[in-house]
Parts: structure tokens; sequence; C-alpha cells
């Protein structure tokens, strides 16, 4: 049933189309790049696909394959009305991983959203069009992109230094506009506010700890 | 003294009007698993919510990547730990769907028995978990007394409590036990009535039901075209369950129903819940009917399945294969392969790659809450603060799963 929708997927897009295959009963298409939003697009609003359901969003790293492009992004899609299923494919990204980008599906179905940024987090691949393409999973800290194959299982990344705000003290490494803006602010006052005798001695009492912790590292 | 009772003019109060931030979780209470809300507030309904998650995150696709594909069953345990029996089943099938094996029909009733007692668990804790956090204690530890029972029996099938690593390519670690069936029957029946008592004592609550009632709704379309399955998704009344639509192992021998919700809001994600333990119940009533008693639980195929412990001490033959199936692992046909089951939460998939080695070239795990989370701030987007606990709740977000 779903093989219909390979060939009528061929038959909209020719040449774009490169390879398909329907391997273990999962029926594929590999996608030109370029045509991957126009191939969402049409797959969902084709009264003989419709594929309104988005299942999965993911990227697969060839390296140690040593394919040129290095990466996959594959899509699972599924209709409710149709009950069939399609997994299409695009293939990005030089040897060293870079230019690996493509557009967005999340103007096709919003969730694609947590899945590209996902995908963008682990594997480093930039969705053109994105609303909010942050990390996901990891921290905004976090250096590299843990599941490309030339990232190490057991690599170490850096700690994270406290932010240093002059009279607050150390701080957690937390955005501007994140966490509580109106705790800091209290905060804040308290230390400069009228109880100045109080504020010397912590003041003495801070730089005894952050003394006490350079000791020790 | 200033009299106290002087009239207040509210325009004159120098009152903040910006928006007020506030960080809901990780380690808030309602927050089960751990998940970050920083909500941006006015006054206390919510113009904006930035879920984050991410606080769970242990690698869990990269650390597939470094053993045998067998040494991925420990890890899918502690993907949704609510159920992991269901996992367990999840990934042997879509590797056995790549080799192109079926396992014995005596094995595939096995795992539908403890795949739907791992579903009513999953269930349960969910609508308890719902019920605490909304105040009423009791319930929950009524389904936890529940949840015991069933947990019991577990641990006597696998030596287990909660991860079993039960499941292996082309089967399961062992056969059941002699009064497995007893057990399950007697189980399955003391389980419903706990649940028939918990559902008393909370369902005529006017409290519990006005914070359920049309709180959190989503759309038919929203919800599809956010890759929500299961128990939420049928909630807004798409009756797509994975069992029905697409039957795996033997669920198309069975007679069950699928609940569906008409709204999609709290009351119907809970009441879909509680009416597929039922299902569930029925499920297993007509699988241990049918279960054959006697019967290999295992294939016969020595590539896949490890001998019996007595050969490979005895014959040499059994030692290499034992040896071989463990040092190098299972020999997985290249090529790449989607496979999905009903799980807890809904649609659990495993997009597997393999490059023919012993070890995966890529497990993709396509989590259901993951899904379901991200719609979390379109739900509650309007609300107020207090809203969020039964919604987040409802929605049964599991940080291993969601988080990898």
């Amino acid at each position: 049933m779903s093989k219909k929708v390979l060939e009528l997927l061929t038959a909209q897009f020719p040449g774009a189309v490169l390879e398909t295959h329907s391997q273990f009963g999962d029926d594929t298409a590999v996608l030109d790049p370029a045509v991957w939003r126009d191939a969402a697009l049409f797959l969902r609003n084709d009264p003989r696909t419709l594929m309104n359901m988005f299942v999965d969003l993911t990227a697969v790293d060839y390296l140690w394959r040593g394919d040129v492009p290095r990466f996959e992004v594959v899509c699972h899609l599924r209709s409710l009305e149709r009950n069939h299923r399609i997994r299409i494919k695009a293939r990005v990204g030089d040897e060293e991983g870079n230019g690996a980008e493509i557009d967005s599906i999340v103007p096709v179905w919003k969730g694609a959203n947590w899945f590209e940024r996902e995908c963008y987090d682990l594997l480093g691949i930039v969705f053109k069009g994105h609303p909010d393409l942050r990390r996901l999973l990891m921290y905004p800290e976090f250096e590299g992109h843990p599941l490309r194959k030339d990232y190490p299982a057991n690599r170490i990344q850096p700690l994270i230094p406290f932010r240093d705000v002059p009279n607050t003290g150390k701080l957690p490494p937390f955005g501007p506009d994140e966490g509580m803006s109106f705790g800091r602010q209290s905060h804040d006052f308290a230390r400069s506010g009228p109880g100045a005798s109080i504020d010397g001695d912590e003041a003495v009492s801070n730089g005894r700890r952050a003394g006490a912790l350079e000791e020790r590292s | 003294m200033e009299p106290l009772d002087r009239e207040l003019d509210e325009a004159e109060l120098d009152l903040p009007s910006e928006p007020m931030l506030l960080n809901m979780g990780p380690s808030h209470p309602a927050m089960h698993g751990t998940v970050r809300i920083v909500l941006e507030l006015s006054g206390e309904t919510i113009n904006k919510a930035d879920v984050q998650i991410g606080y769970l995150h242990r690698g869990f696709e990269k650390m597939c990547e470094r053993g045998t594909w067998s040494q991925v069953f420990p890890y899918v345990d502690r993907l949704n730990y609510v159920s992991p029996m269901l996992n367990n089943v999840g990934f042997a099938l879509a590797v056995e769907k790549m080799l192109g094996v079926t396992v014995p029909e005596r094995c595939q009733y096995y795992r539908v028995i403890l795949g739907e007692m791992a579903r009513i668990c999953d269930h349960m804790i969910c609508s308890g978990a719902m019920a605490m956090e909304l105040g009423a204690f009791t319930p929950f530890l009524y389904l936890c007394r529940a949840r015991e029972i069933f947990w019991e029996i577990f641990e006597e099938e696998t030596g287990a409590r909660l991860t079993h690593s039960f499941g292996r390519v082309g089967g399961m670690a062992r056969p059941p036990t002699a009064d497995f069936k007893a057990m399950v029957r007697v189980g399955l029946a003391r389980v419903l009535a706990l649940i028939n008592d918990a559902e008393k004592l909370i369902l005529k609550n006017r409290i519990f039901l006005d914070r359920l009632d049309g709180v959190g709704q989503i759309s038919q379309e929203d919800a599809l075209a956010l890759g929500w399955t299961g128990v939420v998704l049928r909630a807004t009344g798409v009756a797509y369950d994975v069992r029905r639509a697409n039957p795996y192992m033997v669920y198309d021998r069975f007679d069950f129903d699928v609940p569906v919700g008409t709204r999609g809001d709290n009351y119907d994600r809970f009441m879909c819940r509680q009416e597929e333990i039922r299902q569930s119940a029925r499920i297993i009533e007509q699988a241990l009917d049918q279960m054959p008693d006697e019967g290999p639980i295992n294939i016969d195929d020595p590539r896949i399945v490890l001998p019996p412990k007595e050969e490979v001490y005895t014959t040499i033959e059994a030692t290499i294969q034992h040896f071989k199936i463990v040092m190098e692992g299972i020999k997985v046909p290249a090529g790449e392969c989607y496979s999905y089951t009903e799980a807890g939460n809904g649609e659990l998939g495993f997009y597997l790659v393999s490059d023919g080695s012993g070890t995966p070239y890529r497990v993709r795990i396509r989590p259901p809450c993951f899904a379901t989370t991200q719609g979390l701030s379109q739900l509650i987007t309007g609300l107020m603060i207090p809203d969020v606990v039964p919604t987040f709740g409802s929605l049964n977000m599991i940080g291993g799963e969601c988080d990898h």
C-alpha cells in the first residue's frame, strides 16, 4: 500500500528522489535536501498520502562508513486515515561535519520542534528556519555534539565556572533571562541595603570562604 | 500612628508591572522525573512556559553503540522505569525484525502477559501519582499496594522487581515458572479490586474533579501534529492504538476495546487510563486461557540464543557457541529498520542501524513521552499555576525515557 506513496513521491519530485528501498518492509525514500520541506508539505497535504502524524526525526552519522555527505537526517511519518508509513531521508554535511544544514519542517508539523532541537544538540545538524534552535538535552555550555562518531564516549567536559557577580558572590551559571530575578534583586538589596555593619561582616566571611576554596583547589 | 484604613489609590502604588519569572522544578515535588519549567507569569496566569528537559540524560544512545546487541537490554530497562518489561519486549522485537525471526507462540503469550501487567503498573502509578499531587494520598497508597502484587509476580518470574533485563533476542531469559498462570490469575483479581477501591475514593471528590475537568485541553489536529500517541492521543478521540492498528505478536487474537475520550482534557486522560487498565486485564485473561503450557520459549537458532548452561560446561560446541555470542555478539544483518510497539505512554519506536557486526551502529529510541512533553508548554499557557500540576501529571512524563 505504501509502495504507492513512494511512487507518488517519485512522480511529484522527478530527479529529487535519489533512491528508494523497502528493506525489512519499511518504505524509504532518500531525498535531495533541497526539496526536504516541499516533500514534507506534499506528503502531509496530498489526499492520497495524508501523512498527518509526525512520528520521529533523527539523524545518523555515517563517518565510520566513510559516506560523503556524512549525515543522514531520517524522518518517520504515518497517516492516520490511510494507516501507512514512510521514512524519508536526506544526506547532508561534508567529512568534517561542516555545512550540515537542512530546512526545518516545524512549519509543516509543529511536533518536529523538539526532535530537531535534539538532533541539533546531539549531532550538530542545523535546521534552517527553526523558531528556537537551542540545545535541548545538554546544557548550553556543552562542547561538541555527543552522538557524532568522532566524539569519544569517555570524553570529559570542562567544568562550568560559577558566575562572579559583584556584591553578590558566586551565582549558578543560569542565563540572565532565566531563574528567579526577583529573588536576586532582594538578595542584592540585603547586601547593599541599610545593614552596613552586617554587610561588612559578610564580606569578610565571604572572603574567608573564597580563600578556603582556593586553598583546597 | 498612621490610620490603617486610609483609602488606597491603586494607581499610586508602585506595583511591579513586568511579568515575573518563576522556576518550577527541577526538584519540585510535582515534577516527577526531573523537568524544569520556566514560567513567565502575569499574576498567577501563565503567559509563557519554557519546558526544559535533559536533567536525566545518560547518553543511552551513545552507550548502546559500545556493547553488543544483547547488552542494550539493561539500558532499555532504565528508559521507562515504570514499565520496563514493555521496553524489553519492544527492543527484542526490533532486533528480531532485522534478523527475520519470530519467537515461539508460547513466548509471545508470555511477553503479552508480562507486558500487559507492566502496562497496568504504569497506568496505576500515573493515575495514583496524579491524585497524590492533588492532595489525595490514600488512592496512591492503594495503587502502590496493587503494584506490589504484580511486582511480586515479576520477582518470582524474573528475579528482579523493577529492572528485569528479562527480554532476549529470540525469546526470554527463562521459561515461565510452574505456577505462573495461577499467580497471575489470583494477582489480577486482587489488583482490580484495589483499583476499584481507589477509584471510589476519588471519582466522586468534587475538588479532584474540578481540577481535572476542562483543564489542559488539546485538539485532535494539534495532538497529531505534535506527534502524540498513546493514552494522551486517544483522550482527544483518535482511536489509534498500535496493538489494534498494526497488531504485533498475538494481539490480533484478543478481543479488547480501545477507549477514547472526547475533549482531550485531564479528565479524559485520567479516565482513558483507568479504562485501559480494565482492557489490559481482559487481554491478560484471554492470553492466560490461550497460552500453551508446554513448548519451547526460545527460538532454536544457535547463532542467536545462548545454549543451556549444562551444555556449555560439558560440550565444546556449546562452549564455543556461548563464547561467540557473548564476546562478539549476535550478528545482525546490515541495514536499517524501524519497529514500533505500544508502550505505557504510546508508540515506542526503535530505529536501528546495523553494519552487520555484533555491535549496533546506531540505536535510536523514539520515546513516546518526548513528543508528549513538548506539548506541555502549549497546554499550560493561559492556565494558572495550580493547573500545571494535574496537567503535567496526566501527561505521565517519565524522565528516563524523555531524556534518553
